[in-house]
């Protein structure tokens, strides 16, 4: 089997190992996939204000996202016009223009072109219009920042489709206040970037994995993860877009809020009161507070998964960079919540994170299927669980499974299948 | 203690060493269940994610234990069923470079530079941390009251740890 020949490596219901261990392949994806779609690259609420920028990437492309004074946001490449320096190496912060340290061309927030030393160096003269920053298509939906290398692609809310429903629902768990970043944590697994992908949807690893997580949860909370048996579904949106519902009560954050408090938040309750919340606010926060109940995979590198995002970056064929971003309540126009909002660190912190009660085991999961994959020439990855969604659950017309079913790995490998033979 | 007496003695450096020393040595053995005595009831264990921070409260961290997480980390990483645990690296740790930075009655407190090489699936790894400690003597005996251990690349990425730090 030529290692080019790409619809043959993806089969409607397993795909070739070679996906995971061919240098060659991830090359390819970088180009076909990575440059060719919309590719998260952060959240509204990181770029706080004017002049306010953070560092990402599109695939393994290193950018800075900006926002200018009139509030536009910008994908620009970090990439000096002059001889290629990285011209910020900041996380993220505040300022108007970035120096290159090289030899000092400096440039807008916008990416334009502000200064060169010694311009009469170059006799013919420089058009400063022509050495900007490269900027990428950007868009925005519901707060998050996609941006693309394609400028002919479709509009971003296109591309998202009925993902949208659920990035919606997503939103919700900002109680009326908004969402915003609270911090990250930052991994790296030695594994290919697609087997985190297919983890977003796989609640049939959960109890087995995550046993030791669900072992330190009270008995309420330990039945609320009970995510298989709980008559959730798999849904496949398009695009390489799918939807895991894992309790389907906390699909609807707004629903339901007459509903009594759990006893494991009658202190968080009295905090929130004691913070000058009406009781209305109290239970939209509660209810809130440990997110949603569904994860939502975005193909290629983002998910809204419970109560964060999930982004992945591909470094290398078998090393993936994974960010766990923890979300909270509150935007530029709301005060949020301090008693809410440390819920929600405490929250992410027990499952999230390099020493989660969750994410370490997850990782080695990962690994170990880097690791097996070594193993023989010409061997699938099986994706064919997949029974009967709960009637009259997903949308009509919607392929979809019950929780445990491998139909968003199989949406998401269609996808990669589209995008390679393209 | 031969006296009881109505104040806490002072607990000099070499007592804060050799404490420090055999957590240390504890750690990297694995051994668990006495390490959770060490603590006083409000000890407070800190891995944080930004590395200037003082407000552990108010932001996210890769660990920010009370008790109660204490001790369900330590259930879960003896279980057997976590996988990141079970089989677990093996680690090498030292602690040194020790500075007071400060003393009351009963307490004191410390900084010192922790290197921790790991082993495991034909790969070793380092982690070098600064570690602040807050040692307190109570009814005689040292408690860990405070430990933040602050990893130099904390706010780079990390990788799965399946042990303590
Ligand atoms: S490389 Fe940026 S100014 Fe020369
Ligand atoms: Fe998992």
């Amino acid at each position: 089997m030529s290692s080019t020949d790409y619809a043959a490596l993806v089969k409607q219901d397993r795909v070739h190992t070679a996906l995971y261990k061919d240098a060659a392949i991830f090359e390819e994806e970088m180009e076909r996939i990575f440059k060719n779609t919309w590719v998260w690259v952060g959240h509204e609420s990181e770029l706080p204000g004017a002049n306010t920028f953070k560092k990402s990437f599109v695939g393994n492309q290193p950018v800075i996202v900006t926002r200018d004074k009139a509030g536009e946001i910008r994908t620009l490449l970090n990439r000096c016009r002059h001889r290629a320096a990285s011209v910020c190496e900041k996380k993220k912060g505040k300022q108007s223009v970035f120096v290159c340290p090289y030899h000092g061309w400096s440039y807008d927030i916008d990416g334009g072109l502000r200064k060169v030393p010694y311009a009469d160096g170059y006799p013919e003269g420089l058009d400063r219009e022509e050495f900007g920053l490269i900027k990428l298509r950007t868009e925005v939906y519901q707060g998050m920042i996609f941006a693309t290398f394609k400028e002919d692609i479709e509009p971003l809310v296109e591309f998202l489709g009925p993902a949208r429903k659920w990035m919606d629902l997503f939103m919700k768990q900002g109680a009326g206040f908004g969402v915003k970043v609270l911090g990250e944590h930052k991994f790296r697994f030695p594994g290919n970037w697609k087997i985190q992908l297919e983890n977003t949807t796989d609640a049939y690893h959960f109890p087995i994995v995550h046993k030791t997580f669900l072992d330190s949860l009270d008995a309420e909370t330990e039945n609320i993860f009970d995510v298989i048996g709980s008559g959730g579904w798999v849904e496949d949106l398009g695009h390489g877009h799918s939807v895991m519902v894992m309790i389907p009560d906390l699909i609807d954050l707004d629903e339901n809020l007459d509903a009594p408090i759990p006893d494991r938040f009658a202190e968080l309750a009295e905090e929130l009161r004691a913070e000058g919340h009406d009781e209305d606010a109290v239970r939209k926060i509660v209810r809130a507070v440990g997110g949603t109940g569904f994860n939502l995979n975005l193909f290629p590198n983002v998910a809204c998964s419970m109560a964060f995002f999930r982004v992945l970056r591909p470094v290398g064929v078998a090393e993936t960079e994974i960010q766990h971003v923890a979300i909270g309540m509150g935007d530029a126009r709301t005060t949020p919540s301090p008693a809410g909002n440390r819920a929600r660190l405490r929250l992410h912190e027990h499952f999230q994170g390099p020493m989660g009660f969750g994410t370490p085991d997850d990782a080695e999961g990962w690994e170990r299927v880097q690791r097996g994959a070594r193993a023989g020439d010409d061997l699938w990855i099986m994706l064919n669980r997949g029974s009967e969604a709960p009637e009259g659950r997903p949308q009509p017309g919607h392929n979809a499974g019950d929780a445990s079913s491998e139909v968003g790995m199989r949406a998401a490998y269609q996808q990669w299948k589209r995008m390679m033979t393209a | 203690m031969s006296t009881a007496t109505m104040t806490e003695t002072a607990i000099s450096l070499d007592e804060a060493t050799r404490f420090i020393w055999a957590e240390a040595d504890m750690l990297d053995r694995l051994d668990y269940k006495p390490w959770l005595p060490l603590w006083t009831r409000d000890g407070c264990y800190t891995i944080p994610v930004e590395h200037e921070t003082q407000d552990f409260e108010n932001q996210l961290n890769v660990a920010h234990d009370d008790e109660e997480m204490r001790q369900a980390r330590v259930k879960r990483l003896l279980s057997g069923f976590s996988m990141s645990a079970a089989p677990p690296a093996r680690t090498v740790r030292t602690v040194s470079r020790f500075v007071v930075t400060g003393e009351g009655e009963g307490r004191i407190d410390l900084r010192a530079a922790m290197v921790l090489v790991e082993y495991k699936y034909e790969r070793t790894r380092v982690l070098a941390a600064d570690v602040t400690y807050r040692l307190v003597r109570e009814e005689g005996a040292i408690k860990l009251d405070r430990k933040v251990v602050r990893l130099a690349n904390c706010d780079d990425y990390l990788h799965g740890i399946g042990y303590l730090l």
